[in-house]
């Protein structure tokens, strides 16, 4: 009865959840976005400060059910260190992990392998790409010389 | 603006309920005529409480489709066989029985649209274009769907009106007090729903469109929440214009009805021009055909159409003010059970006379999505979101709620399922 949903809440989701990465504030950001799933209405702020050309913190601000929220969370976790186009890639690579293609890249997701259990429920994929999606239109917005952008997950 | 809500914990006060198990419907027979009620979902028997988004339809209903492509299908209106004169009388008998349904209104009233947003659009194309000018004003309620807000907004921002609201209060009733200056001179037209979609509120519209009316007003409906569950009565409300939906009262989805008063209709251009709508074209000049028939430019949702009619009857032959009983008793008991469980926000009005039975309520603790995703895992069917009313969701102080809907298929054990589910969620996501 409860095996498909499980396979959505898996533990280490629900751990991300209850316990999300990345809430500390960030003084004069470097990118900043803001989010919006059109389905429900949740958003989520992203801020992030770079150190050079890698990210040094993140903060995501996620008011959302605990997909988007774990999703959020692990996307804070994992992009640290990271350069915007790695990012972008890994971003790539989350969506093509949500929907089910092959995924070329030979690359340890980590926690973000717990996502999986999205696919089975269609509708929940913008809930777990909702953090990801804001983020990489920042990234975008940035290459074309804006600071602020406001997306949504359609 | 107050927020609605009471807080976990505080018992619900309702009017007394009737004897346990004295519905005024007989839900097992009824159930039997829906086939899809007897479907498992995720191994559990079927709870359908999403009734406000659209209903279950009754066998008469498919039967009625099925048969009309497999005996009668044919264009409507022009043909000269057989076939056509079968389908053009099937599809006007229904319009016939729209307009008796609704108090009896006269058939060239009734336009048949996709939907009541299409129907809503119409109006405020047609008649809002021709008659809504800059410095005019438009009032519509807070708790307005998107389909009757953004048309509006839309209206507004092109003319130049301006756009104001009618408030509600902290129960989720509409705030009264300033009415008479909010409904000022300038005021062409009032828009407001019957029923709340999110809240279930029954808004007094009989004394709204008198007032708009004595200001030199038009008033304009939005009964979708509302025919499929009360008696409606259009010659006692007197609206201008009143629109709802098949698929919301067991017809078919691509249903939906337009009723204008004659006079508004005479003086409205077409929305949609082509076929169907014309008597006379010329190569350079054009005439209309006659109401109702110039506002339903080509060929329309015949099947559909027809197999309203026998979602029609069903209503009839159980009775629109038993439904409307039956629901009251529901909600009650919904009311309660939920208030019982000491952890659910409850949205919306607690009389069950002023309200409807779309329940909205929220866990603190657990997201509206997380939680009907939880119940759909045990076979019960709801809405999580902002239910296409997202400025009233978010005036409650949330981005989403969870809705649930009964209808005349629901009994108490379908509540007593939703209970139960709701406090073994906490149990799997609080654990």
């Amino acid at each position: 009865m409860s095996g498909k949903l499980d396979e959505m809440y898996r533990d280490i989701i629900m751990e991300h959840y209850r316990f999300p990465r990345g809430t500390k504030n960030i003084r004069n950001p470097d990118l900043v976005s803001e989010g919006q799933n059109p389905a429900c209405g949740d958003e989520i702020e992203i801020k992030v400060k770079m150190n050079h050309d890698k990210v040094q913190n993140v903060l995501v601000h996620c008011a959302g059910c605990a997909i988007s929220v774990a999703s959020g969370s692990m996307l804070a976790e994992i992009v640290e260190g990271k350069s915007l186009d790695e990012i972008k890639k890994i971003a790539g690579i989350v969506r093509a992990l949500l929907k089910g293609e092959e995924i070329s890249e030979d690359i340890d997701l980590g926690d973000l392998e717990a996502l999986k259990g999205v696919r089975k429920f269609p509708v929940r994929i913008k809930c777990a790409l909702l953090s990801w999606t804001t983020l990489v239109d920042a990234i975008e917005a940035r290459e074309h010389g804006q600071i602020t952008k406001t997306s949504t997950t359609e | 603006m107050k927020i609605i809500h009471t807080e976990p914990g505080i018992p619900v006060e309702t009017e007394k309920e009737t004897k346990m198990g004295m519905l005024p419907l007989n839900v097992d027979k009824i159930k039997k005529d829906f086939p899809i009620l007897s479907r498992q979902i995720n191994g559990e028997s079927l709870v359908y409480l999403d009734n406000a988004a659209t209903t279950q339809k009754p066998q008469v209903v498919i039967d009625a489709l099925v048969s009309y492509y497999a005996r009668h299908n044919a264009n409507i209106h022009r043909g000269l066989h057989t076939l056509a004169e079968e389908a053009t009388s099937a599809y006007e008998a229904v319009r016939d029985k729209v307009a008796e349904f609704i108090g009896g209104v006269r058939r060239e009233e009734v336009i048949f649209t996709r939907n009541t947003t299409e129907a809503i659009n119409m109006v405020a194309q047609s008649w809002g274009r021709k008659n809504v000018k800059q410095g005019d004003r438009i009032v519509i309620t807070q708790m307005e769907h998107h389909a009757n807000l953004v048309p509006w907004l839309i209206l507004a921002r092109e003319t130049g009106a301006e756009l104001e609201y009618i408030k509600i209060d902290g129960e989720g009733y509409l705030n009264l007090d300033n009415i008479a200056e909010i409904i000022n001179a300038k005021t062409k037209i009032v828009a407001l729903t019957h029923m709340s979609n999110v809240l279930g509120t029954i808004n007094p519209v009989e004394d709204i469109i008198n007032l708009a009316h004595r200001r030199g007003a038009v008033c304009l409906v939005d009964g979708a929440q509302s025919t499929p569950h009360l008696p409606v009565n259009i010659a006692g409300m007197n609206p201008d214009f009143f629109a709802f939906s098949g698929h919301k009262m067991l017809g078919p989805t691509g249903v939906g009805v337009l009723y204008a008063k004659e006079e508004h209709l005479k003086n409205m251009e077409p929305v949609q021009y082509g076929g169907e709508m014309i008597s006379e074209v010329r190569y350079d000049n054009v005439n209309w055909a006659e109401l109702p028939w110039k506002f339903e430019a080509g060929t329309p949702n015949i099947a559909d159409v027809i197999a309203f009619g026998p979602a029609l009857d069903y209503l009839t032959e159980i009775g629109m003010n038993n439904i409307r009983n039956h629901e009251m008793e529901l909600t009650r008991y919904a009311l309660r059970r939920l208030g019982e469980l000491g952890f659910v926000k409850l949205y919306g009005p607690r009389d069950t006379r002023r309200r409807g039975s779309a329940v909205s309520f929220a866990d603190p603790d657990i997201h509206p999505h997380d939680l009907a995703q939880f119940l759909d895992s045990r076979g019960i069917a709801v809405r999580a979101g902002h239910h296409c009313a997202q400025p009233l969701t978010r005036s409650l102080g949330v981005n989403s709620t969870v809705r649930a809907s009964t209808y005349i298929y629901n009994s108490r054990e379908d509540v007593d399922r939703l209970i139960t589910a709701l406090a073994e969620a906490r149990r799997y996501f609080l654990k």
